[in-house]
């Protein structure tokens, strides 16, 4: 099976291609800088470096969030597009397991986070069988960490947010809090492709963002409509 | 042309996904539009992030239902155009990388489309263009008068200096306290309405083209509120009607002027306050002795749709434009710029 996998969610910008079963290419940047204008020619190198045409895709992978909004929706905008022209499935990838997958060898756990500004995270808890032990959230890391100290569990932190918060991460957990190096601190784009591999692809049309998080006009419409 | 040419364009520069196929520059084929008004309504106004979210949810369904209405498939296609700009940023990106994906996959030429060039090209849909030719545009978001001397050239001789015809639009029917979109409901009201209040009337210097419409805005603004503190009935429809006679009494003068001026053949009106009645009919008569054709589209071609995009796409196409790989959403797009730029493909 020949996978594309795509991850535009944070700003780590991937591309990934799979031929059977096999990595055959990868491009990923670090650079916060515009996803809209630098992922189809990452798309379009790759493919040509590893002389894969698009009608010889049988799949694509997608992170599909949580992560930028924005960022989110490029991704799967030209994964949904890409697949729907080529007539083949779409596989969305959670962007906190893509990220827990970089952990498969950790005994404990893995939680994967990405900051969401004011003292809040994208995370979830996996264990190294990406089976997910506490659902993917937007929360106060402050509340996460209290959470996870309860539990008494090795975690593994995997986020390249981590710097904001490793200090509190070490004060609250101390020994149970396993910090790796920068360069495993993103998800490869090659793991999306294997979790798409992976993962029974749904309706195409269905396939939606995993914002994890209402916008706030509609929060406070909400709001408004229970205060009545 | 010797074989008949198709060109698949997608529009979302707003509240409106939107599909469309045409044949041959000006034959429409399918024009599909996914409206999110009903969504926005409770908000008072587009909120860009939920308009975001929406377009991502129904771009590939509105793309399916273009096909299926078209009995075609994307091979048939010689070209997709999109709209690259003015717009939400948001929205216009999903758009883009929608018509870059297509392109891709199916190695096909991609044409980024600006959107008021697609205003003004809905109208290529009726009516052969013969030039000079001059376009006033009125939307939610534009107020300007385009002379247009060829294919893909855009002067703008005059533009809104402060609010667009629309916005006042909005506002004045938010002081009424009109549904959203307030505009339909304005020019609903007005008919009923007599004009029984002075509103001022910006006329500029002379010889100007330009507009202004925040002065008016306030000027009724401040009748309704000093009627409410005297305790006075002001009657919503002769508000109404009083405003839109300001508007549309500034705007079909200045037209007329310009046309006269720039000789042109044809005066094109385009943009969603194009379906404004008490515009069309102050057009009409003051047109009536006029040596320009006066040109409005029906209805479904002045608001968002696709169909123009692809109506200025194709043109754009066989002048010889087209967009690389890189092409981006681009909110603040200039159309002088948009329509002096070079051909040929940039990567
Ligand atoms: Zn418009």
């Amino acid at each position: 099976m020949n996978i594309l996998a795509i991850d535009t969610s944070n700003y780590v910008m991937g591309v990934a291609v799979l031929r059977d079963g096999e990595v055959a290419g990868e491009y990923v940047t670090h650079m916060k800088k515009n996803h809209s204008i630098r992922l189809m020619p990452a798309i379009d190198q790759v493919m040509k470096d590893t002389g894969m045409k698009p009608e010889e895709l049988d799949r694509i992978a997608v992170a599909h969030g949580p992560g930028s909004y924005t960022g989110v929706r490029i991704g799967l905008t030209t994964a949904k597009t890409m697949a729907w022209s080529l007539g083949i499935p779409v596989v969305g990838v959670s962007s906190l397991e893509a990220a827990a997958r970089q952990g498969a060898f950790f005994q404990g756990y893995i939680s994967p986070f990405f900051d969401a500004r004011r003292g809040l995270v994208y995370t979830g808890l996996y264990d190294r069988e990406m089976t997910l032990v506490k659902e993917e959230r937007n929360l106060l890391m402050e509340d996460w960490l209290q959470e996870l100290k309860e539990s008494g569990e090795q975690v593994l932190f995997i986020s390249q947010d981590t710097a904001v918060h490793k200090e509190r991460i070490l004060e609250v957990l101390g020994d149970q809090a396993v910090i790796p190096a920068a360069p495993y601190q993103f998800a490869r784009p090659s793991l999306v492709a294997a979790a798409g591999a992976d993962k029974e692809p749904g309706p195409l049309h269905d396939l939606v963002p995993n914002y994890l998080r209402l916008p706030e006009a509609e929060a406070k419409w909400l709001a408004q409509q229970e205060n009545k | 042309m010797n074989e008949d040419q198709y060109i698949l364009a997608i529009e979302t520069s707003c509240d409106e996904t939107a599909v469309a196929v045409v044949k041959n520059e000006t034959e429409l084929i399918t024009n599909v539009v996914a409206s999110q008004i009903e969504s926005h309504k409770r908000f008072g106004g587009v909120v860009p992030e939920i308009a975001s979210r929406h377009h991502i949810e129904q771009m590939t369904l509105t793309l399916q239902q273009a096909l299926d209405d078209s009995g075609m498939t994307i091979d048939d296609m010689d070209a997709i155009a999109v709209t690259e700009g003015p717009g939400l940023v948001g929205a216009l990106l999903v758009g883009v990388n929608a018509a870059k994906s297509i392109a891709f996959a199916k190695q096909k030429p991609l044409v980024g489309v600006h959107h008021i060039a697609g205003h003004i090209y809905a109208n290529r849909l009726e009516k052969e263009f013969q030039f000079p030719l001059l376009a006033l545009v009125v939307s939610g978001g534009h107020t300007e008068l385009v002379l247009m001397r060829e294919h893909g050239s855009f002067e703008i001789i005059g533009e809104t200096r402060d609010d667009a015809a629309g916005e006042a639009y909005d506002k004045v029917a938010r002081t009424l306290k009109l549904p959203y979109p307030g505009g339909p409901h304005i020019d609903r009201l007005a008919h009923e309405g007599e004009e029984t209040i002075e509103f001022p009337r910006a006329w500029l210097e002379d010889g100007s083209y330009d507009f202004s419409f925040s002065g008016l805005k306030s000027a009724v603004i401040n009748r309704l509120h000093k009627a409410k503190q005297r305790g006075e009935e002001l009657k919503a429809e002769d508000v109404a009607a009083s405003f839109q006679a300001s508007v549309v009494d500034v705007l079909s003068t200045k037209a007329l002027r310009a046309a006269e001026e720039y000789g042109v053949k044809q005066m094109i009106v385009a943009g969603g306050v194009a379906a404004n009645k008490g515009l069309r009919k102050a057009l009409e008569e003051k047109f009536q002795n006029s040596k320009a054709e006066l040109l409005i589209p029906p209805l479904h071609l002045c608001t968002d749709n696709a169909a123009m995009i692809a109506a200025a796409g194709a043109v754009a196409f066989n002048q010889g434009h087209r967009s690389g790989w890189d092409l981006n959403a681009n909110p603040g797009l200039d159309l002088e710029r948009y329509g002096a730029r070079k051909t040929g493909s940039p990567s």
